[in-house]
């Protein structure tokens, strides 16, 4: 099981990249939990200073950018 | 769609000549097209109206397209971590003087600004050069200095740079001296944060060249809406507005017309790409430059959104203070322009 979080507030690249890994992760049916993280402060916590930032099995993985499919997969593969 | 992207990026070296060639013939071009093609009539207003978009709209995109593109490879060797990495440590005005300059060239976005405070507070940064930081990273984006160049020319686009780095590196620097950390929510101070090691792996210059383009992606596919009205406007108030028509509410003799100004552009925001070509358009019909900038300094500079998410963290007096502080300093630099020119 993938732990995946998606960190970020209302922005519209947070919206979409939670998006875009709900779609992966079913298409590619990986056994995954998503959650998004809103609470600035646990944000913060983990290190990055731009959203919306990606972290799997609590790695940071992106931060500021929507990476693309391929690399979502690679990673949520990896674990 | 995306297939047209995947092109070899050493591949753009050849779409470069094909650019200048373009640009450079941009008003013979529109001349074919409004008085060969589409045949109009030469000096009606509508022609005017008509040329004026045709030459403008290509022009600005062009531009935007080239320019977001450099931008983009540029912010690639820039991070908010480097630059909170630089910034640590420094003391006031010099510190000022450094995130101001950082805050042109760092990637930001103002659904950003929140995390990025933190980060900066955090790490030890002072309050001042923080908020240096924050006031020019918003003020001078490459949207704007686009659409500068390409409608009022080099000049004002360097006026405007250098105007906004100014008022970011004194409004910070006072913000420093009034010490206001007591108006900062105090939870702000608590928070601990991990220190990122991210790779610091060699990239590739094809890999900044890939940033280069998504940039493009990115921002082009934003904004191209609002520069296509706006210039639509600007053609429209180029064509039928009568000379001067202007000058009696923001020309010179005006004098309320700076903060009237500043005033009007605070609570307008993302249409800074669609203001611009309306206010060129302005310009030409009495104007004063003054006016002008002091108007685009309050659309993009201060926006009413991105004061509201600093409501976060921190307080409404501090708040207050950073509005007011930025808002005196475009203020005079309007003024100052009015008196000059």
């Amino acid at each position: 099981m993938v732990s995946v979080k998606i960190l970020g507030t209302g922005c519209k690249k947070c919206q979409t990249l939670e998006a875009k890994v709900r779609e992966l992760v079913t298409s590619n049916s990986i056994d995954a939990v998503i959650e998004k993280v809103t609470d600035l402060q646990k944000i913060v916590g983990y290190g990055i200073m731009m959203t919306p930032g990606l972290v799997i099995n609590e790695q940071v993985k992106s931060y500021g950018v929507i990476p693309k499919d391929e690399q979502i997969i690679n990673w949520l593969k990896e674990n | 769609m995306n297939d047209i992207f995947k092109i070899k990026p050493k591949l753009l070296i050849l779409l470069f000549p094909v650019w200048l060639i373009i640009y450079f013939n941009l008003e013979s071009i529109a001349n074919i097209f409004v008085y060969d093609i589409i045949n109009l009539t030469k000096e009606t207003h509508l022609t005017n109206a008509i040329w004026f978009f045709v030459f403008e709209v290509p022009k600005v995109l062009l531009l935007l397209t080239l320019i977001v593109f450099v931008v983009g490879i540029i912010r690639s060797y820039f991070s908010p971590e480097k630059t909170r990495k630089i910034l640590g440590g420094k003391k006031l005005f010099v510190g000022n003087v450094m995130a101001s300059i950082l805050g042109i060239v760092t990637p930001f976005c103002s659904c950003s600004a929140i995390p990025l405070f933190l980060g900066f507070v955090e790490s030890g940064i002072p309050l001042g050069v923080t908020f240096s930081f924050l006031i020019a990273a918003p003020m001078i984006n490459e949207v704007a200095l686009v659409l500068l160049f390409g409608l009022f020319g080099w000049k004002t686009a360097l006026l405007y740079m250098s105007t906004g780095l100014i008022i970011a590196m004194i409004s910070g620097y006072i913000i420093g001296r009034l010490k206001l950390e007591r108006y900062v929510e105090p939870w702000v101070y608590e928070v601990k944060a991990a220190h990122l090691e991210m790779e610091e792996e060699k990239i590739l210059f094809s890999k900044r060249i890939t940033a280069g383009i998504d940039a493009v992606k990115e921002i082009v596919s934003k904004v191209w809406i609002y520069i296509v009205v706006g210039i639509a406007v600007g053609a429209g108030i180029h064509g039928y507005v009568p000379e001067n028509f202007m000058a009696s509410f923001m020309g010179k003799s005006a004098w309320w017309s700076v903060p009237a100004a500043v005033l009007l552009g605070v609570p307008m925001y993302s249409n800074a790409a669609g203001i611009i070509p309306i206010v060129q358009a302005l310009l030409e019909k009495g104007a004063s430059l003054g006016t002008v900038l002091a108007f685009m300094m309050g659309v993009i500079g201060l926006s009413l959104p991105e004061t509201i998410i600093l409501k976060k963290v921190l307080k409404l007096q501090l708040i207050f203070v950073f509005v007011g502080v930025v808002a005196v300093g475009i203020i005079i630099v309007g003024y100052l322009f009015n008196l000059i020119y």
